[in-house]
């Protein structure tokens, strides 16, 4: 009998046909930096746990924080415990907390500080020998861009940054990536001085989520959708993502930046390259990425700025029972602020799938409900059989991806009202991810940290996506700089008129989500 | 909901689920599957459960045949039902059937006009089960055929060569599924490096423990080398105990110490604690549930890996001994 060869390529426990193993990650430490912020909290912490949870994360496990505290460990451990009890989605178990806290350690040191980030690479080398974490860290930068150069250039200096044989380091980046094209070359540039493009990891935590990553399974896994998503059948796109709070405590970071760059740059960019992509050859990262930097680079904007984009400031009043501030009235906001609280753009695609399709995007603060979804709209069909009477009350057909919150696809045509006499009316058809698969999915981040810890890019926008978005938006924002104010809209409304106008001069109205 | 049923047929069932739905609404459309569990009465509640627990992933609608294995042979046949619906019955509706005398006799066609639409159906013996589950009449209709060898035959080793004999592909055990934990620690510790082969095995469990011996059967398939194992009758072993495989002289231990704990040990590595909880009955049925097509590998194991294991043998050296 000879033994089956163990090799790097080749795992004999590992077989194609054994569907019931998960990946597990590899030996890794994981260092966040900007520990004490909102997301580490309520999103990383218990990311990283629920995955122990999960049994998706190695024995030897590292997780540091690095933050500007008088902490020690036991304290970050204290901090981690009480975000993964309040926060983490599976249940918590002793056990799994136990073993996952004796990788706990904390620095404490500010981004300038040699000397911490000695003690950081003493702890992780300890980390190394006394927990197996074997060399691989990731650098998790929850942290604002513009620490971004200072801290890089500390994990370059250390030597941090850099592997040693059979090890490696990966860096993760949230939004923003940079607040126009210019910029966004910059920081990629002072990124990809020290980590390699295949070792930095974008974050857009809309890419993790499941109904997104469905987009792909619904549109090439079935029959039935391919053949009427063009623009033979479809009449236009509606892409939303609507919040219903204000921008509160963030005032001071969002003006001068404004609902645009906020959300359109990145995640409804994102939505509008998975619903209109081509099929890519495979799952591949370099194969999803081309096929989306392809209909990126075919997005045109409509000649005439002034009469395709509209924006608009939330004003104060009430919403659903809560007297709330106005946008210019927030705490520490500049009273004079031009900046967007909600931004609705027309976009064209050139392709010969997407020809006078629009697609329109809008995103805002203080609308109606918090709701993200993708309405693909199809024209009316040619209605010579029934009068006009019979069908009044039956709109156009169109498919719904929900994207947040009720998770699912609707779907809207026409059906007889029962009785005598013919009459059509919309009804709707739909599928709820809760319904059909009920236990929870897995949260975004669950998925992005583990991906991240596997080294597995697909979900991770590059820099050339990120560019590419930017080159869409520049315009309009220097367009939008010599507009003056924004309309102001009423809180809990669906945006300023103008945005309604956008639509009424095609002929079209939004949705209501 | 609980809504009784005595004395009814198949056809009397469907309208009073047509009628809940009608009334509620509450009962969501969008289910996945059709679960089809065959128990004696003893354990109809505890299987229940477990499927109540498992629909919050899987929504589905579970039908259960429970019948009584020391009725009279000769009892006056009929059929009492009943079906629980909202809180009752987590998120699924599960409808009862407690057939008595003849009726009990054709299984199939009772289930038959309760079955959902389209979607796929799983039979589940928690207890007893046919000797040839994939000919059974129950069996003939389902995609999956799970069965659970701990409480199949007194001796559960033996249920193990049954399950292995009358394989038909779409059959699975519990048994299997209870050493998914196992197995995927063990793989994720030959995903890292050094990358040397594996020259010998050892697994130990417990004498009525047939994951145990499955997992030696796994093992023994995939690294192709000498396997040896033990099963304890002690009274208080419990489950698989633990795994070592030897590189030459060095070796890579994962020992259950005590309760959910094991010990992983590697050279020239830290040891770990992993948290490796024995699966209770609703985790295996909601991980069987979750892949509908035939478990090839297990198929493998169960005919291939088993038959060429060997019989158990004592360990007498180093942790498992």
């Amino acid at each position: 009998m000879n033994p089956a060869d163990v090799s790097a390529e080749h795992n004999p426990l590992r077989s194609a046909k054994d569907y019931r193993l998960n990946r597990i990650a590899g030996p890794s430490a994981l260092i966040i930096f900007g520990v004490t912020g909102d997301l580490s909290r309520k999103k990383l912490m218990p990311a990283v746990y629920d995955l122990a949870n999960r049994g998706l994360l190695p024995p030897g496990f590292g997780l540091v924080g690095f933050a500007r505290r008088d902490w020690e460990d036991q304290d970050f451990m204290e901090i981690v415990h009480e975000s993964v009890k309040k926060y983490a989605r599976t249940e918590f178990r002793e056990e799994v907390w136990t073993q996952l806290a004796q990788g706990i350690r904390f620095v404490p040191g500010t981004f300038d500080d040699d000397a911490a980030f000695e003690t950081l690479k003493e702890t992780l080398a300890e980390l190394d020998t006394e927990r197996g974490t074997m060399g691989n860290h990731a650098f998790y930068l929850s942290i604002p861009p513009k620490a971004f150069p200072q801290v890089t250039e500390q994990l370059r200096r250390s030597g941090l940054a850099k592997p040693a044989d059979g090890e490696w380091r990966r860096v993760v980046i949230e939004k923003p990536f940079g607040h126009d094209l210019a910029s966004a070359r910059e920081l990629n540039e002072m990124v990809a001085s020290v980590f390699p493009a295949d070792a930095v990891f974008r974050i857009d935590h809309y890419l993790g989520k499941e109904t997104v990553q469905n987009i792909l399974a619904l549109r090439f896994a079935n029959q039935l959708y391919e053949p009427i998503w063009n623009a033979n059948f479809v009449d236009h796109v509606q892409i939303t993502m609507a919040e219903d709070i204000g921008v509160g405590g963030r005032a001071g970071y969002y003006d001068g930046i404004g609902a645009a760059r906020d959300v359109i740059q990145n995640h409804l960019l994102q939505l509008l390259a998975l619903t209109a992509m081509e099929e890519p050859i495979s799952f591949e990262a370099s194969a999803l990425r081309s096929e989306k930097e392809k209909v990126l680079s075919a997005v045109r904007l409509p000649s005439d700025l002034s009469k395709s984009t509209a924006r608009g400031q939330y004003s104060g009043g009430w919403q659903g029972g809560e007297k709330v501030l106005g946008f210019l009235e927030e705490d520490g906001m500049n009273p004079e602020s031009t900046t967007e609280t909600y931004a609705a753009l027309k976009l064209e695609i050139g392709t010969r799938r997407w020809a006078g399709v629009p697609f329109y995007l809008r995103a805002g603060k203080r609308l109606g409900r918090r709701v993200t979804e993708i309405a693909v709209v199809f024209k009316r069909a040619p209605q010579q059989l029934f009068a006009d009477s019979q069908t009044s009350q039956l709109g156009q057909n169109a498919l719904v991806i929900r994207v947040q919150p009720d998770e699912g696809v609707t779907i809207r045509f026409g059906s007889k009202v029962p009785g005598a006499g013919m009459q059509v009316r919309d009804v709707t058809m739909d599928f709820g991810y809760g319904h059909a698969f009920t236990e929870a999915s897995p949260e975004a981040y669950e998925r992005l940290i583990l991906d991240v810890l596997l080294g597995d890019p697909p979900l991770f926008p590059r820099h050339e996506e990120v560019e590419l978005s930017w080159k869409i938006l520049d315009p309009i924002e220097e367009f939008w700089e010599t507009q003056g104010q924004p309309q102001q809209y009423k809180p809990g409304s669906w945006g300023p008129d103008e945005a309604d106008e956008l639509l009424a001069r095609d002929g079209r109205t939004w949705r209501r989500p | 909901m609980i809504v009784d049923l005595p004395d009814t047929t198949t056809s009397g069932i469907s309208k009073a689920l047509v009628k809940i739905r009608e009334e509620g609404g509450a009962v969501a459309l969008g289910r996945v599957l059709t679960l089809v569990i065959a128990s004696d009465e003893s354990i109809t509640e505890e299987a229940i459960e477990a499927a109540n627990d498992a629909s919050r992933e899987h929504p589905m609608r579970v039908i259960v045949i429970s019948t009584d294995p020391d009725a009279a042979p000769d009892a006056a046949p009929g059929l009492d039902a009943e079906i629980r619906v909202g809180g009752d019955a987590g998120a699924s509706e599960v409808v009862i059937l407690r057939p008595t005398g003849d009726t009990a006799k054709d299984e199939q066609s009772l289930i038959m006009g309760l079955l959902l639409p389209d979607a796929p159906v799983v039979v589940w013996w928690p207890g007893r089960a046919p000797e040839v589950p994939g000919k059974s009449p129950l069996g003939l209709i389902a995609l999956r055929r799970i069965t659970d060898a701990t409480r199949r035959h007194a001796d559960p080793q033996l249920a193990l060569e049954a399950c292995a004999k009358n394989y038909t592909p779409g059959d699975t055990d519990f048994a299997w599924t209870r050493v998914t934990l196992w197995r995927a620690q063990l793989a994720a510790v030959l995903d890292q490096p050094p990358y040397e082969n594996v020259t010998g095995v050892q697994v130990s469990g417990s004498a009525d423990s047939p994951s145990t011996t499955l997992l030696a059967a796994w093992l023994h398939l995939a690294l192709q080398v000498q396997t040896e194992y033990e099963l304890t009758g002690a009274e208080s072993s419990q489950g698989i105990h633990g795994v070592r495989l030897f590189r030459g002289d060095e070796s890579i231990d994962l020992v259950r110490t005590h309760g959910g704990i094991a010990t992983l040990t590697q050279p020239g590595q830290p040891t770990h604690d992993v948290a490796l909880a024995r699966r209770n009955l609703r985790d295996c049925l909601a991980d069987e549930l979750r892949r509908l097509d035939p478990d090839e590998l297990y198929g493998e194991v169960i005919t291939g890996g088993l038959a060429t294991l060997g019989a158990p043998s004592a360990i007498t050296e180093g942790p498992l001994a």
